[in-house]
């Protein structure tokens, strides 16, 4: 999700839209809809409040196309929408305020887990202290000793699922949804360093749970 | 030399280096190790290779039809109000 200003055919289709157009509102969903569907559902889970989310957004969007100034891009400005409207129902269904700011900082500074077990890595006594144990052993390009495609990027979308609030949304957002990283901390209101802190935790514990399926070597 | 990455720092610093957001002397310190660890050479291939398989996950590519047709329909709510 690039592209730091409107296009001139997003500016033409935002004209068509201020007056009405409904070919130009359809055009929009269909472009649209379903990223905001899906970050509906990064913050809300349910697929019925994702609906809801969704729908008000559309309004918000609406209603607020005379203040859109095309300073970011068209999609940029949505899913900003969405993600706030999501954060204010995430609100409501009686978590205290879980993806403000305070409370994404607060995970991403919370007490330091290691990317892997630290008995992976020698210890201070051993031969070169804070090295590998044992190399991780490469992973197989061979289909038939590695998991098939599909069952990885289940394993994936699961381990995600079980994420804590912070660490899921941002690596959806970033290597799900592939936004970058300044659009990221954009929208959560959140440091880059803090983004970097969920996101690295994230993506430590889906290798981590990956490494024993893709792993060649029998033990 | 004792400026040099340990493994178990190299693990915790992969995401700013993949991210191109290292300070650039830590930057070259971090491929220096990588040159002559295969250890680490090995988990930053396997981290690349998380975050392709990752980008692949099924989604939603578009909208429910009954949630699109609710949206279309609110549109031509607000055009009439």
């Amino acid at each position: 999700m690039h592209g730091p200003e409107s296009s001139s055919s997003e500016t033409a289709l935002l004209a068509a839209l201020r007056c009405g157009d409904e070919d130009a509102f359809s055009a929009l969903v269909d472009a649209y809809g379903a990223a905001m569907y899906r970050v509906a559902l990064t913050f809300v889970r349910s697929s019925a409040v994702a609906d809801e989310v969704v729908q008000e957004a559309w309004l918000g969007a609406l209603r607020g196309l005379d203040r859109f100034e095309g300073r970011s891009a068209l999609k940029t400005w949505l899913l900003r929408i969405v993600a706030n409207i999501a954060r204010t129902h995430a609100v409501r269904e009686a978590r205290a305020l879980p993806f403000s700011s305070l409370e994404l900082a607060r995970e991403a500074g919370s007490e330091h887990e290691p990317a892997l077990p630290v008995d992976r890595f020698q210890g201070p006594d051993g031969q070169y202290p804070c090295r590998w144990v044992s190399f991780p052993t490469p992973w197989s390009a061979e289909p038939d000793t590695a998991l098939l495609s599909a069952e990885t990027r289940k394993l994936i979308a699961d381990t995600i699922a079980g994420l804590a609030d912070g660490q899921r949304i941002v690596i959806t957002l970033r290597d799900v949804e592939g936004w970058d990283s300044a659009e990221v901390c954009s929208v959560l209101k959140i440091s880059e360093t803090n983004q970097r802190v969920l996101l690295h935790r994230a993506r430590s514990k889906v290798r981590a749970v990956l490494e024993p399926y893709l792993t060649s070597e029998s033990p | 030399m004792n400026n040099e990455f340990k493994c178990q720092e190299m693990i915790e610093v992969v995401t700013n280096y993949l991210d191109d957001a290292l300070p650039p002397d830590e930057q070259q310190r971090f491929e220096s190790h990588l040159s002559y660890c295969a250890g680490c050479d090995t988990y930053v291939d396997q981290m690349r290779e998380t975050i392709r398989q990752t980008g692949l996950v099924p989604r939603e590519e578009s909208l429910p039809p009954a949630l699109r047709e609710r949206i279309v329909a609110q549109f031509r709510a607000w055009k009439r109000s």
